[in-house]
């Protein structure tokens, strides 16, 4: 245990005495984060709504009201029919419709209940989502008001359309994304890197001709970047919260365990990789190559899965990354718990153990 | 006997490449052994054999009597290996590295410390610097060190002098020395023919082939005609001239002087003859005398 | 040799900040001279041979270069000299023929000479049935003969050899200087390091460098009277023995 220790330790050298990786390991995630956050307008301000009101009574006069008072919103235009809403959007002029249905005000009060409909540009998925947000938000404020003292329970219902891009694909997506690429890149690269460097200058000779196993020699290696990584990723989590409005609505401590499976599963990567190469041009090629190619194309982040060819599809199983994303999306952005997300951490717990025991197998005790 | 090599044979790419055939020898306990060779001779591959880092195509080897494929464990406990190119952390310091080598063989500076205190002595005024920023010298007494520190049976020390300077060179000989009053076993090759006299017993090595075998002293005597050493006013000259006379059987170029075996025959009519036609040819100050041969002189003997 | 100097410094230094790596350095040295430098680990032998070489620019002092200024015609310098060292010396995975070609025109040797000149050179090295194998399959000691030839394929004035000899074997070791001895009889001045203190012996002259300076300069005979040695190793010994810079200094 002592060898052990002092083996990791040595390995927590290697990485503080070589501050341009180290530089790169950290600047990289945070350019990365901050780049997205720039992209975004996290903060709207006078989107252009379109109003169309069937009912024009008492209360559908109080909520444009409010929203006019909103400094989100800047109502632009009343109309009637739908055909022209469509046109609106399509001219890109407005961001947001909002819709009362004739009878507004006298469903509220006869049934307790209304529905307003709001239709979202989500062509822009992150302005559109807080939109809606906003708008609902002024709903529920109006209703909070009516309620004082009602006995009746009286609600309103708001139907949210998003056009354009139903899904939301977009940058809050991108998030996870990230976040399965960094930790992809940091384990996988610089765990094949370290062991091969070893190779490299003939220092894995020596540790060969010891005592000491030598697949601890291979473990002891990937302990700093696992500690990185997990570094890595509550700066990514930090900034995506606060630079970008994301929402972790689930557990937290889920999120870092279904991470802290994906660096294991990429540090088992790494190791294979580093098995199979002798030089650092070679392991960083490869891990280049077959894992931030494969992240991008197919965790579903950038382009989405479904409508890849089928093989493609079935391929996009193999990649980690995919798995990770869905359970970070569940985790983050749904709020669901390991009910909802088991399958995938148990396909990643596999897939761990499949690649270490390969890359275990794998390794030589000799050169050559 | 402390190490067995029997009729070991390697080779590279699949049989391309013949990097040792039918190499046999044994190193007593104790004992100095040089390997001596130039590079691409096969003295790296035995070395890589011995300390189990390569299975051998055919052949068996040992140390201390352990089969260096079966029971390579026990003889990764036994041995300190200093590969050929220096090979440790150079972003570690001095001090780092040696402990990092203790603790990896289970042991400690301090229960060690009098197998290297003589050598550590000379670069532990610089045990904070990193290893990267030594000279040549330091760097192969640091990796001396750091082979050492586990207390080994057999001392494998692959090209410990290469690129480093005569001083240098001198230096870590006579830590060589030292070391063998420790009962160290040492099996250490060197390119440098010069020092092959420092060793107890030497094999001479050539393109995977042991030439010969035994103590330098033997090997010299063995050296079967009398040698002359010839110079005069313009050697390289002297040389190609030396080359094209009858009277000369070997001619080879040796710093200072040139050394030469003459045909068989009565040697001081011979010399007499060599210096007149020498002279014919025009040159001056000529000098011949005859030398005990050098190991490179038997080397190259070998060699054709 | 002649009487033509071909290398002149004149209290050639170079600095990196507190540390003088080559201090004064002043000499000449002779058209078709074998000129042997050497130096114990870290005595500045690589800092003076890079300025020579027009790689690095002088912190004071001055020198010509085959008759170019070191400090505005390295251009120039770089064109009339050639370059061998032990760690880079030729592409591995081109054969012998693709590497003589590829530095015969990065020397910008004439397309007409150039067939001539690379079928009398693998001649004379007697590598014709080489001539198409790559240069990796090579035995070590052929590969140095034929990095030197390519050194000096451009016809340079002045070649420089950084260690050329190390590891080959003795014969190899011996043929190589006769290629030197050739390429100093056509007027090449031969700039030359080694570890082998017996190669020391066939330079017309040896400087020995020592913490930064240069401690002798004469030819082998004299330094061993000077000494009182019987061989060069010897000279060094007695030089480097007390040098401050070889165990604290890169």
């Amino acid at each position: 245990m002592k060898q052990f220790i002092t083996f990791v330790r040595k390995e927590f050298y290697h990485v503080f005495r070589d501050q341009k990786t180290l530089l790169l390991l950290f600047g990289m995630p945070v350019a990365q984060i901050i780049l997205f956050g720039f992209a975004l307008t996290n903060e709207i301000k006078n989107s252009k709504v379109l109003i169309c009101d069937h009912a024009r009574d008492a209360a559908t006069q109080n909520i444009l009201q409010r929203f006019e008072a909103s400094p989100s919103f800047n109502i632009e235009k009343n109309i009637l029919n739908h055909k022209g809403i469509e046109q609106e959007f399509k001219k890109g002029k407005i961001r947001l419709a909002v819709i009362f249905p004739a009878n507004f005000q006298n469903d509220l009060n006869h049934f307790n209940k209304a529905q307003v409909q709001l239709i979202a540009d989500a062509s822009d998925p992150n302005t559109a989502t807080t939109l809606t947000n906003y708008a609902s938000s002024i709903l529920m404020d109006y209703q909070k008001e009516l309620q004082e003292g009602q006995a009746q329970f009286m609600s309103i219902k708001t139907d949210v359309r998003m056009i354009y891009n139903p899904e939301l694909k977009g940058t809050t997506n991108f998030v996870p994304g990230v976040i399965a690429l960094v930790l992809l890149l940091v384990c996988v690269l610089m765990t094949s890197i370290s062991i091969v460097k070893e190779k490299e200058t003939g220092t894995m000779e020596l540790l060969l001709v010891s005592p000491f196993n030598p697949i601890l020699v291979v473990l002891s290696k990937a302990v700093p970047y696992f500690f990185l990584s997990l570094i890595n990723l509550t700066v990514i989590l930090i900034l995506s919260t606060t630079l970008m409005d994301m929402p972790i609505k689930g557990s937290i401590f889920l999120l870092y365990f279904a991470s802290s499976l994906l660096i294991l599963t990429a540090l088992s990567l790494g190791l294979l990789i580093s098995n199979s190469t002798d030089s650092q041009q070679a392991a960083m090629l490869i891990s280049l190559m077959g894992m931030l190619i494969p992240t991008m194309m197919l965790t579903g982040f950038m382009f989405p899965l479904e409508n890849m060819p089928l093989a493609l599809q079935y391929i996009s199983n193999l990649v980690p990354s995919k798995w990770y994303y869905t359970i970070t999306k569940s985790v983050m952005i749904k709020g669901m718990g390991i009910e909802a997300i088991w399958k995938e951490l148990l396909v990643l717990t596999v897939m761990t153990l499949v690649l270490l025991t390969i890359s275990i197998k794998k390794f030589k005790i000799r050169l050559a | 006997m402390d190490v067995v090599l029997k009729n070991i044979v390697k080779t590279y790419n699949k049989g391309k490449v013949k990097a040792v055939s039918d190499v046999s020898f044994s190193v007593e306990k104790g004992e100095l052994f040089g390997l001596i060779g130039p590079d691409g001779a096969g003295k790296t591959t035995i070395f890589r054999i011995l300390a189990t880092l390569l299975l051998p195509d055919e052949g068996t080897a040992s140390v201390n009597g352990h089969d260096a494929v079966n029971d390579y464990k026990e003889i990764r406990k036994r041995i300190g290996y200093m590969p050929g190119k220096f090979s440790l952390y150079q972003d570690l310091s001095v001090e780092e590295n040696l402990n990092f080598f203790a603790t990896l063989f289970n042991t400690s500076i301090e229960e060690n410390y009098e197998l290297i205190r003589d050598i550590y002595t000379q670069i532990e005024p610089f045990k904070t610097r990193r290893a990267g920023k030594l000279s040549g010298g330091m760097k192969q007494k640091l990796a001396l060190c750091c082979a050492l520190i586990r207390s080994p049976s057999l001392l494998l020390l692959d090209e410990p002098t290469t690129g480093v300077d005569t001083v240098s060179r001198k230096e870590f000989w006579e830590m060589l020395k030292g070391l063998k009053e420790q009962h160290i076993t040492i099996l250490v090759s060197t390119p440098y023919m010069d020092e092959a006299t420092l060793c107890d017993r030497i094999a001479l090595i050539q393109d995977g082939e042991i030439l010969s075998i035994n103590s330098p002293r033997k090997i010299i005597n063995q050296f079967p005609d009398q040698l002359y050493a010839v110079k005069s006013q313009k050697m390289s000259r002297l040389l190609a001239d030396l080359r094209q006379s009858s009277t000369i059987s070997s001619c080879n170029s040796f710093g200072e002087y040139h050394h030469i075996t003459l045909h068989q025959g009565n040697t001081f009519e011979m010399q007499k003859k060599l210096i007149n036609e020498m002279e014919h040819l025009g040159h001056t100050q000529i000098e011949i005398k005859s030398i005990a041969p050098t190991i490179e002189d038997c080397f190259i003997k070998l060699m054709s | 040799m002649t009487n033509e100097v071909v290398i002149k410094t004149d209290k050639l230094t170079k600095q990196y900040g507190d540390f003088v790596a080559a201090n004064q350095i002043t000499l000449e040295v002779y058209q078709g001279e074998i000129f042997g430098f050497l130096g114990a680990n870290g005595a500045g032998k690589t800092t003076a041979m890079r300025m020579l070489c027009g790689l690095s620019t002088p912190s004071s002092g001055s020198a010509t270069i085959g008759g170019f200024d070191i400090y505005k015609e390295t251009e120039q310098i770089k064109k009339n000299i050639g370059y061998m060292s032990q760690k880079f010396s030729l592409y591995e995975d081109l054969t012998v023929m693709e590497n003589i070609r590829f530095f015969g025109g990065i020397y910008g040797v004439p397309d007409k000479d150039l067939k001539e000149r690379m079928r009398s050179l693998i001649e004379t090295l007697g590598l014709k049935s080489e001539a198409d194998k790559l240069v990796g399959s090579l035995p070590l000691g052929w590969k140095q003969k034929l990095a030197f030839s390519v050194a000096i394929f451009h016809e340079p004035k002045i070649v420089f050899l950084d260690e050329p000899t190390g590891g080959v074997d003795p014969v190899t070791r011996r043929q190589f200087w006769d290629l030197i001895y050739d390429a100093s009889d056509k007027g090449i001045t031969i700039f030359v390091t080694t570890h082998y203190m017996d190669e020391a012996e066939y330079c017309n002259r040896v400087t020995m460098m020592v913490d930064g300076y240069i401690k002798a300069l004469d030819t082998p005979y004299k330094l061993k009277q000077q000494f009182s040695a019987d061989s060069m190793d010897d000279v060094f010994y007695e030089l480097a023995r007390n040098a401050k810079r070889r165990e604290d200094q890169l």
